[in-house]
């Protein structure tokens, strides 16, 4: 039997020859699998908030546009979906992605901040601004969307507070110096977010390579600009009276 | 005056190993008679193995493949760092992929006839047979060798020879190799076959009972001095051009592990075959710490000249035609700046002597590209060298497209070592010595891209065939811990750090191997004479004396402690410094990379005298408490090795 | 020239360090950083202090040995290793800060020593082509695209000093990982072995307490050898790819 761990020695085998747990499991332990799980619910947050924008903007055209986009959001499905499933569907998934994106994202930062626990003595300033306000950028984006909650969806913080129309709703929350204030910070962490986040997670994807790179910082841009403006440009409009 | 001038010749050696017959079988022969350890025994074997680099690497993984116990050491923090990772051009290999005539035969003719017939033909051979599977090994491993379009190997040629044998990996081959048997060594550390000791020192051999079971060596962290037993100890600790202090090894390249075991018992052959590189990067000043090579192959299109005047200090540009001597165009027509390395290097010396030579201190000659720039173009010269030329630039501030790169030869390589048999065995038995550690191959010269064959073809392929054939023969009880022998030898290099500590003098290591190399250098460096020689015979002793009265060693051994490492590396220095000037002085004639200048032919060539010095020249250690100096050794004993030629038939090189 | 250096000493790993100040005078433009520092060590030895310890070995660029922060960063001011490094890049009266690799996975050996060992581990784990020695089959037999080739020998010069990490906000060794991933999963030879190797050795990464990677690019920006930050999208690509 000595020649037992002879032979295993030569055929030694590359993979650690138990079975592997599940590809979650693995995703969720590693901290490239982790990160892989923050890149995609980022990028569903993503797309909720292009959509979530293009909605929003109908508030240019007056209450009846937005207040019956909102109400057709909740017939979407019928007859196959009971209505209002649809939104709340659609919540289900925001809050996954929410939940599954904030905590990868603490308990990345924790371990980050672990691995580096002694600072040079002789600091430079170093990386792009979005690149290191990530982390603080994601936790106001965090409050916003606690706050944005309370304010339009269950209307607890609302002043007007009349469900199923979102517009006066909405008029009301902008029209207090806090209300937009609040928003229009928001709107600038986000586009900061975005402006690394999107790059970012394609990079976490694997999906950049030499030749797209470029091409992709440029979206990047492009998305956290086109965001930010559109998503501001609506409590300024209110604010400047534009919209009342 | 040196007391080994009193030397002694004992009785001739014989490599007794070699089997005899057609040489193309010797190989197979040997192979096929060499006893066998069965695989399930394998496991109670423990091998030692000191070394990382391209030799100790490569046998370290490959033993434990094979399923014995490897415990292995280097000094590095990683066996990563090993001094091969810096060899830049190539390795050779006889797979005539050019089919331009290359052949097992032809390679083991240019080797022959490169190290100026001083070489064993058995050996040569054998290593060319292997050269080839060489390849297949380190392509399989991953190692990304530059390539054609086809996919396909590319190769080149290289240090003067007419056949496209050299593989390489852009100016990073060393780097390469070495990490191919990293990572295969690393496999087998991570399965638990081999016991990686990084940052561990060896001082001494153990041996017992006129067997080599173990080593003393230093964790040089904590500055633990422990033993290490097993049943053979392999040494692939690399060559000693470091004794001259400024080489292009790595700093911390040493001849401590060879010199140790050479003073239990292991014979040292040829130590004064050392090789200059012709190309190195000069020395800006004193405070140069060590020399940088660059590429040979720059001298493929570089023109080499010097001013005709001494003492011309125009800048290169404002010198004219007439005013430079292209002296290798000049003495050699045919080969011009493609001449062998020992032969460029002693023709640089010479006009440097001449006072003609360039830059700081005249220590340089000019190494230009105008010419190709005109022939080629820029971007024709950028394509095979810009690398090379931004290494020079990033060193000198000068860049090399406009100013014209100034070189001077520098040591680089050493042929001698500890003597081995055909089995890579010293003669301490159960001690076998692999890569450049060892003497064999090359004889007095090695060509280029020959010795990262060498030490691969030792490590992963004669190494693992024949040390088995020693172990095998093996019996009897391990070695206890508290085997006299075994705490002798502990004691002794502990003293020996304590007593180093204990001196605080006012000088530091540093200071006395800068001395020590300078006059090795001159007395024992490109050119040599008796005078020079009986001369650095005299001072080395002196000089060793100084350094046991004034050494200044501060902290304590209890520690990570790099001023203690020097200085304890130093003491094998100076022993092995009279040994390499004794051996250059009795060796009378001329051959490869040992210039007598007293045996030169007419046109100033090495002149070599086969009748008499057609051996190897094996030394053996004398203690001597009389003489020696903290135990530094008595009278050596000289033992020939003659060296019998059946294939290739010496004949006087000639370049001219 | 002269300097004015501050230079971390420490006398063990659980000793107390500091940054001491020294002066050094006589400083030649072409001493390389190294050579500067065996300047001082000289002068320290003779009036009994102890020297500065730090790693080195080839002081060509290419072992890998050296490395320490200089004014910040990682090999100092140019793109190079320490040990290639000259003086003419500081000017006369400059002040200079030296301090140790900073990675909870790379804890200080000695002043200017660290003990990298955990990427011999990272390697050991996975980074190889299982191909005892003897079996390899004739080298043309599997020809390489000329492509694949050089981009394989572009990751494959890491020289393993660890200047990514110590540049890493995070102290990841993604950059490192990658470049001996993409290396051997480029080269059709370290196929088989693909999807073990990678995860294998991300899952030995982060157990040597790396931190993870946010896409920080201070990594690239640091490396000696350039090592691109594509590798790291690279290594992501493989990992999630050997999951599916
Ligand atoms: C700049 C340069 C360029 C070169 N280019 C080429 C080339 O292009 N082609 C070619 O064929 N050859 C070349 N060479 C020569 C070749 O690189 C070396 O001869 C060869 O790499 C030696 O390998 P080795 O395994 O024998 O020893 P090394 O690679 O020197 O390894 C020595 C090992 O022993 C260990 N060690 C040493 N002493 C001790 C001790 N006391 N205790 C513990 N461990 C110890 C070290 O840690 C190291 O791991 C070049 C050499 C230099 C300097
Ligand atoms: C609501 C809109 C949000 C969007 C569109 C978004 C989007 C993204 C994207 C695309 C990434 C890049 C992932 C990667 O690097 O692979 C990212 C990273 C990150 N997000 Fe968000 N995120 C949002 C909200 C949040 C919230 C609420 C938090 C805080 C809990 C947060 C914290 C972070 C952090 C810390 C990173 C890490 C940066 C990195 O690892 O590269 N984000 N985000
Ligand atoms: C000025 C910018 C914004 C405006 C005017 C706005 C407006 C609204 C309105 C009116 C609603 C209620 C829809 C409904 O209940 O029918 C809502 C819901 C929501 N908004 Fe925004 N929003 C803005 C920015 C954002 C941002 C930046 C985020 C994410 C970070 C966000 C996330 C959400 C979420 C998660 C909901 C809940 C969806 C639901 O439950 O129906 N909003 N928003
Ligand atoms: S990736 Fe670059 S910085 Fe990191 S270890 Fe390799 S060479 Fe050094
Ligand atoms: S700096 Fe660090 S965060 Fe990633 S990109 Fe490089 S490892
Ligand atoms: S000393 Fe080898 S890379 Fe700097």
């Amino acid at each position: 039997m000595g020649g037992i761990p002879t032979v295993v020695g030569m055929a030694l085998a590359t993979g650690t020859g138990r079975r592997r747990p599940s590809t979650l499991t693995t995703l969720w332990r590693s901290t490239v699998g982790k990160k892989a799980v923050m890149a995609v619910s980022g990028g569903i947050l993503l797309l909720y908030l292009v959509g979530h924008l293009l909605g929003n903007l109908k508030v240019f055209f007056g209450p009846d546009e937005l207040n019956g986009y909102a109400a057709w959001l909740r017939t979407i499905g019928e007859p196959f979906l009971r209505h209002g499933w649809f939104v709340w569907l659609a919540r289900l998934v925001l809050l996954v992605a929410v939940l599954a994106h904030g905590t990868a994202a603490y308990q990345l930062s924790k371990r980050d901040r672990a691995a580096r626990p002694q600072g040079y003595v002789h600091r430079r300033r170093q990386t792009s601004y979005a690149t290191r306000t990530m982390r603080w950028g994601g936790v106001i984006l965090a409050l916003f969307i606690v706050w944005h909650l309370l304010d339009l969806t269950t209307l607890t913080v609302n002043p007007k507070a009349e469900a199923g129309h979102p517009y006066q709703n909405l008029v009301a929350s902008f029209s207090t110096w806090y209300g937009g204030g609040i928003y229009i910070v928001a709107m600038l962490a986000l586009g900061l977010h975005i402006r690394h986040g999107f790059w970012s997670a394609a990079q976490t994807l694997g999906v950049n390579n030499p030749r797209r790179d470029r091409a992709l910082k440029l979206t990047a841009n492009l998305l956290a600009l086109v965001l930010t403006a559109g998503f501001v440009s609506i409590p300024v409009a209110v604010m400047t009276g534009v919209v009342q | 005056m040196s007391s080994y001038l009193n030397y002694t010749v004992g009785t001739p050696i014989r490599d007794t190993k070699a089997p005899d017959g057609p040489i193309e079988g010797r190989w197979d022969r040997r192979r096929f008679e060499a006893k066998l350890v069965n695989p399930a025994n394998r496991r109670k074997y423990r091998v030692i193995v000191v070394g990382t680099g391209l030799a100790g690497g490569a046998a370290g993984a490959t033993l434990a493949e094979q399923g014995y116990h490897v415990e292995q050491f280097c000094f590095q923090d990683s066996p990563r760092r090993a001094h091969s990772i810096a060899a830049q051009g190539g390795i050779n290999a006889a797979k005539n992929y050019r089919n331009d005539g290359d052949s097992i035969r032809r390679l083991f003719y240019d080797t022959v006839k490169g190290g100026d017939f001083r070489a064993r033909e058995s050996g040569v051979h054998r290593l060319a047979e292997i050269s080839v599977e060489i390849i297949d090994q380190c392509v399989a491993q991953g190692v990304p060798f530059a390539r054609e379009y086809g996919g396909l190997l590319d190769t080149r040629s290289f240090g003067g020879v007419q056949v496209s044998r050299t593989f390489y990996a852009r100016g990073q081959t060393g780097q390469q190799l070495l990490l191919g048997a990293y990572q295969a060594l690393s496999r087998q550390i991570a399965a638990g076959n081999v016991a990686m000791h990084p940052r561990t020192e060896m001082l001494d051999l153990i041996v017992v009972d006129g067997r080599a079971r173990g080593i003393v060596a230093r964790d040089l962290v904590t500055g633990e001095i422990t033993a290490h037993l097993a049943d053979a100890v392999v040494l692939a600790t690399g060559g000693y051009g470091n004794v001259f202090y400024l080489s292009t090894n790595a700093k911390n390249s040493n001849a401590t592990a060879i010199w140790r075991a050479h003073r239990r018992g292991a014979y040292f052959a040829n130590p004064c075959f050392t090789q200059i590189h012709p190309t190195c990067i000069p020395r800006s000043g004193d405070h140069q710490s060590k020399l940088t090579l660059m590429s040979e192959s720059l001298r493929n299109d570089g023109r080499i000249w010097v001013p005709k005047a001494a003492g011309d200090t125009r800048a290169p540009q404002d010198i004219p035609e007439q005013d430079r001597d292209y002296y290798l165009e000049r003495i050699y027509p045919s080969f011009g700046n493609l001449v062998p390395r020992d032969i460029a290097s002693r023709a640089a010396k010479v006009v440097c002597d001449e006072g003609r030579g360039v830059g700081p201190g005249g220590q340089g000659v000019y190494l230009d590209f105008a010419d190709a720039i005109g022939r080629l173009g820029r971007a024709a010269v950028e394509e095979r060298y810009g690398n090379l030329f931004e290494m020079y630039e990033r060193i000198t501030a000068e860049d090399p497209y406009r100013v014209p790169m100034r070189i001077y030869p520098a040591i680089h390589y050493t042929m001698g070592g500890l003597w081995v048999d055909y089995d890579l065995q010293t003669t301490v038995p159960g001690l076998f010595a692999i890569g450049e550690a060892n003497f064999s191959d090359h004889g007095a010269n090695r060509l280029g891209a020959s010795a990262l064959m060498q030490g691969l073809a030792d490590g992963y392929f004669v190494l693992p065939a024949t040390l088995p054939d020693y172990l095998a023969r093996q019996d009897g009880p391990p070695v206890p811990a508290d085997h006299p022998a075994v705490e002798e030898a502990v004691a002794d290099a502990t003293d020996r750090l304590n007593l180093l500590l204990a001196i605080d003098g006012d000088r530091t290591p540093d200071s006395f191997h800068r001395e020590l190399g300078e006059l090795l250098w001159d007395e024992c460096g490109m050119a040599r004479d008796e005078a020079g020689l009986r001369k650095a015979l005299e001072r080395i002793p002196q000089l060793r004396d100084e350094f046991w009265r004034r050494i200044k060693v501060p902290g304590a051994g209890e520690q990570l402690n790099q001023s203690l490492e020097k200085a304890n590396r130093l003491v094998d220095y100076f022993e092995l410094a009279e040994l390499m000037c004794l051996d250059a002085l009795h060796r009378t004639e001329s051959c490869g990379g040992h210039f007598r200048t007293e045996s030169a032919t007419p046109d100033g060539e090495a002149a070599r005298m086969d009748e008499e010095f057609t051996y190897v020249a094996a030394w053996e250690f004398r203690g001597s408490e009389a003489l020696g100096e903290h135990g530094a050794g008595g009278a050596p004993v000289l033992h020939r090795e003659q060296l019998t030629f059946e294939y290739v038939h010496p004949t006087q090189r000639s370049y001219t | 020239m002269n300097l004015t250096l501050r230079i971390w000493r420490q006398a063990g790993p659980d000793a107390p360090g500091a940054l001491t100040t020294y002066q050094v005078g006589g400083i030649s433009p072409d001493m390389s950083f190294l050579e500067m520092l065996d300047t001082l060590n000289e002068e320290l030895i003779l009036r009994g202090e102890e020297p500065v310890a730090f790693d080195h070995d080839c002081r060509e660029g290419i072992c890998g040995a050296c490395g320490m922060v200089i004014n910040g960063q990682a090999h100092g001011p140019e793109r190079t290793t320490t040990c290639q490094l000259h003086m003419r890049h500081f000017d006369d009266g400059d002040t200079i800060d030296v301090e140790p690799w900073r990675a909870a996975a790379f804890p200080v050996v000695r002043d200017l020593v660290v003990d990298r060992s955990a990427f011999d581990r990272v390697i050991g784990s996975g980074g190889y082509i299982t191909a005892p020695t003897g079996s390899a089959p004739e080298a043309h037999a599997t020809p390489v695209p000329k492509e694949t080739a050089d981009l394989a020998f572009e990751h494959a010069e890491c020289i393993g000093c660890g200047a990514c990490v110590a540049a890493c906000p995070n102290g990841s060794a993604m950059l490192f990982t990658a470049a001996k991933v993409v290396h051997l999963n480029l080269l059709p030879q370290g196929a088989p072995e693909r999807g073990n190797r990678v995860r294998n050795m991300v899952a030995a990464m982060d157990a040597e307490g790396f931190g993870g990677c946010t896409n920080t690019g201070e990594c690239a920006t640091a490396c000696p050898k350039g090592i691109p930050l594509s590798g790291i999208a690279a290594l992501n690509r493989e990992y999630l790819r050997s999951l599916r």
